[in-house]
């Protein structure tokens, strides 16, 4: 049993890393990009009966800090 | 006065705060991040700059879930002092003892220089060897020093005058120019700048020793 959980910076909290990519971008000729925000992913192998609400609880207290990141877990 | 400093892996400025508050003549002892408990009778918790942990996940998370950050929380839950710098700044916002985040630099370079720091209180114990407005020279040396809460919790932090400090010239985006902040009961002070790298004239510079002086003035006589 795996759990995804993606975690990304809030919408309207600034990403510099997301600007520089979108900068390197364009300096390499790809026009189209017009916006890029850089987040993570984090993998995790649980044993069975580890609920999404388990893998909710891992987030909030640990694996994104809500103050500034949003995060979403995918189950399978 | 009795201070504890706190040592996690990778901890890096935990001897310089030691010797900064020993020059200011307090009794200091180091504690471990594995310690359940501080030391009896410790008046004020140094949790200093570094890298715990590596930086792992993001700057402070993994050690403000470490044993001793459960303790340094109860004892600022007490109404006992804690001072947190750099490293130690981003430790406090993770555990939620001081409201918002440090973010990326906006400019995205680790900077490491001397910049004006700008009192913007001196109702603390931390500040109040100084005068409101002044400007002192402090060091700072971070990757991670951007200042981020929401709008509300910006303008509560200013309307309840717990902005300790403020740059003269944002070296790395933080919102209102924010370099230190303090609790709602002002006993909690997270500051980027690192007074304890001004607090002795081997330093070239010696503005952050009015801070610690203040300090152990404040927690000496009480």
């Amino acid at each position: 049993m795996k759990a995804t959980v993606h975690v990304m910076l809030k919408n309207g909290v600034l990403d510099p890393q997301g600007e520089a990519v979108r900068h390197a971008l364009g300096a390499l000729g790809f026009d189209g990009v017009e916006g890029v925000r850089q987040g993570k992913v984090i993998e995790l192998d649980l044993a069975d009966g580890t609920s999404e609400d388990d893998v909710n609880a891992m987030c909030e207290k640990l694996l994104a800090n809500t103050v500034i990141e949003s995060y979403r877990v995918d189950m399978t | 006065m009795k201070a504890a400093v706190v040592v996690f892996p990778g901890s890096n400025c935990d001897r310089d705060l030691a010797v900064a508050f020993r020059a200011a003549g307090a009794d200091v002892e180091m504690v471990w991040h594995k310690d359940t408990d501080l030391p009896s009778g410790v008046d004020i918790v140094g949790v200093p700059g570094g890298f715990s942990f590596g930086d792992y996940l993001r700057c402070g998370a993994i050690a403000a879930n470490s044993p001793i950050c459960r303790a340094v929380k109860a004892h600022a839950d007490r109404g006992g002092y804690v001072l947190g710098i750099c490293n130690g700044f981003q430790v406090l916002t993770e555990t939620g003892m001081l409201p918002g985040a440090l973010l990326r630099n906006a400019g995205l370079k680790y900077i490491c220089k001397t910049v004006g720091l700008k009192v913007e209180t001196s109702q603390s114990i931390y500040t109040e060897g100084y005068n409101a407005g002044d400007v002192v020279d402090i060091p700072i040396a971070h990757h991670d020093g951007n200042y981020f809460a929401d709008a509300a919790t910006v303008e509560r932090l200013k309307g309840e005058d717990r902005v300790a400090f403020t740059y003269t010239d944002n070296p790395n985006g933080s919102l209102g120019d924010i370099a230190g902040i303090l609790s709602d009961n002002r006993r909690v002070l997270g500051m980027m700048p690192h007074p304890e790298r001004a607090a002795d004239s081997g330093h070239g510079g010696t503005d952050g020793q009015a801070l610690f002086r203040a300090v152990a003035a404040q927690l000496t006589t009480a």
